[in-house]
């Protein structure tokens, strides 16, 4: 690991422009990334060895037939149990970190993370009340999303009404005021019913499940989310170096920052419904891409997404695996493993400055 | 002589006047200058000066006419009006971690549509407009690492890699040493004398815009007060009612006005 991160970084160095070590970049992050979905199909209270999980996976494209030998329990686990886990965790992963390297794009602050407008608040408070109030667990992704994109809504609108159109200073400090005020009322709630405090701190803590519906379920919006997103990665660049300068160059930024700012939110909120509150992904790994390799947002966006996803399966296979037959809050995982890495990864590229 | 526009790289302003928060800091500006023109507005701090860029570029709502070759530019979309000027401001914003090819590459902006991506020609285009400003040896240097001096080209390469006729330079040479002052304008001096380019700058060091502007434009109080040939402008009466300052305007060795301050008692 130590000298492929050394080597990269040498590369960065070295490289006369980014867009010659992009394509490279790219594909070593999507083998890590299929390096973890496998670890994710193969690890857990019974091991499923990986020659059957590539051949039982070959077999299901369309004009390939393989034999791969696995046990009927065995594909029944790999199918029903694994595979929408790990898919789910990618899925999750992917989400919060593009989400996150846009909210920092448009922010122009390595430090914005994807709850900044509330997403987190909201999303904590409409939780609540459905749990409180209405008691039906599978309404819960749902009352996630809306609240998620309600606090960003409102943020927004607070933000645009207080300060000038589009500038985001004042939009960040409506992020805050509207988080605040969310997460006092959700607290109140919270108090009435203490008899659910338990359920209310699991969803809050973030947690992955195997649930292919639940997959299908944010599927539009993550496709969606991630397409958009990506597509801006060269205004977003544009965007660093100032609305005056972009706008001489003929960018319209605040149009630009509103649809960043759209696209990057339904993701969250996607990312919300079916996992709760998973900190951390959203702002280490843009960091850690940023030191891997540079800071173009061409760059940043989709090697986050491909780097999200590869460590939220580990983080979720450590969840599920280091306790087991308990499980860890994942939330708990991504900080516990993450922080130390991150300070690591800070140490050896110290050179290397945002 | 070659022009990127194909035209005479004329630039028009006619009535242009600004107000903030109901405030006016301009009024009814006119100017005029083209084909390869250096026009140099000068002014007491506040006047104005910068504002009056900002307004030709569109960054700040303004009223008036700005025409680039006879093309009313505000009523144009923005990327067509960033074909016809580049602007650099008073303190570019250039992220450490960029680098001066990725930061070049970004004056190729206005040719790019909205989800495109850059092409090989932008590339090369960018490429050699770094070669010429000698700045190929730090291509992919980050941004953070540059001096001042080399930090005011690169601003200048991204203007360049624009390829618009009118150059609006706000204060181009502001932190910059005595040498390397020269270097960036006798670099600008070079570019529109070869390219034909028409150059606006906002400049506060009287002495330097008269050795290198061929006419002035001479606002305070957001107004104009005089324009015409330097001569004309840099004159004893003219400062020293608008900058309220004792100066001595000698002609230098070529004829252009050298101005100095008087000590009391001098």
């Amino acid at each position: 690991m130590g000298e492929r991160v050394s080597a990269v970084v040498d590369a960065g160095r070295a490289g006369a422009g980014a867009a010659r070590r992009r394509p490279l970049a790219l594909a070593a992050a999507l083998a890590v990334l299929a390096l973890c979905l496998l670890a994710g199909l193969m690890i857990g209270a019974a091991g499923v060895p990986v020659r059957g999980i590539v051949l039982e996976l070959l077999d299901r494209l369309p004009l390939v037939s393989a034999n791969s030998g696995l046990a009927p329990v065995e594909r029944g686990l790999l199918f029903q149990l694994r595979l929408p886990r790990v898919v789910m965790a990618a899925v999750v992963g992917g989400l919060l970190a593009v989400a996150g390297a846009g909210y920092q794009g448009v922010f122009r602050n390595p430090l914005a993370d994807p709850y900044l407008l509330g997403a987190a608040a909201g999303a904590g408070l409409t939780t609540t009340l459905m749990i409180v109030l209405v008691q039906v667990d599978g309404l819960v992704p749902i009352a996630a999303f809306a609240g998620a994109i309600g606090g960003v809504l409102l943020a927004y609108a607070l933000g645009n009404t207080a300060g000038r159109a589009g500038g985001t200073a004042t939009l960040v400090l409506a992020g805050v005021a509207v988080s605040s005020f969310l997460s006092a009322v959700q607290t109140f709630v919270q108090q009435l019913r203490v008899e659910q405090l338990q359920r209310i701190y699991s969803w809050i803590l973030g947690g992955i499940d195997g649930d292919w519906s639940k997959v299908w379920l944010i599927a539009p919006y993550a496709v969606v989310s991630a397409v958009v997103l990506l597509a801006h990665g060269r205004l977003l660049d544009v965007l660093s170096v100032g609305d005056d300068e972009a706008t001489s160059l003929g960018v319209n930024a605040v149009r630009v920052r509103f649809v960043v700012l759209c696209a990057a939110s339904l993701a969250t909120a996607s990312a919300v419904a079916v996992s709760g509150l998973i900190g951390f992904v959203g702002i280490v790994v843009p960091h850690v891409v940023r030191r891997l390799a540079g800071v173009s947002y061409r760059v940043v966006l989709p090697l986050s997404l491909v780097a999200g996803a590869s460590f939220m399966v580990l983080a979720d296979l450590v969840a599920r695996t280091v306790l087991a037959p308990a499980e860890l809050p994942i939330g708990v995982v991504t900080a516990f493993i993450g922080a130390p890495f991150f300070v690591g990864l800070l140490r050896a590229t110290r050179a290397v400055d945002t | 002589m070659s022009t990127p526009g194909g035209g005479v790289n004329l630039v028009e302003v006619r009535d242009l006047s600004v107000e903030l928060d109901g405030r006016p800091v301009l009024s009814e500006i006119g100017l005029s200058a083209g084909g390869g023109e250096w026009l140099a507005v000068i002014g007491p701090n506040g006047a104005g000066k910068s504002t009056l860029l900002k307004a030709m570029m569109g960054l700040v709502e303004a009223r008036g006419e700005v025409l680039v070759d006879g093309v009313a530019v505000r009523g144009l979309k923005p990327r067509q009006r960033a074909r016809l000027m580049a602007y650099a401001p008073q303190s570019p914003v250039l992220p450490a971690s960029l680098t001066v090819f990725e930061y070049a590459l970004l004056g190729r902006t206005p040719y790019i549509s909205y989800l495109g991506r850059d092409t090989r020609d932008d590339r090369e285009i960018t490429g050699s407009v770094l070669e010429r400003l000698d700045l190929s040896a730090l291509a992919a240097r980050p941004l953070g690492r540059l001096s001042g001096g080399e930090r005011q080209r690169v601003v200048l390469a991204r203007a360049l890699v624009q390829r618009a006729p009118v150059l609006l330079l706000d204060e181009p040479t502001t932190a910059l040493d005595l040498g390397h002052q020269q270097q960036v304008l006798e670099l600008v001096d070079r570019l529109r004398l070869a390219d034909g380019l028409t150059v606006v700058t906002a400049i506060h060091d009287l002495s330097l815009a008269g050795q290198y502007a061929d006419a002035m434009l001479l606002i305070a109080g957001g107004r104009l007060v005089a324009s015409g040939p330097v001569k004309e402008v840099l004159t004893e009466p003219l400062l020293a009612r608008h900058f309220g300052a004792r100066v001595r305007v000698e002609g230098g060795a070529d004829g252009r006005p050298l101005v100095n301050l008087i000590r009391p008692g001098d």
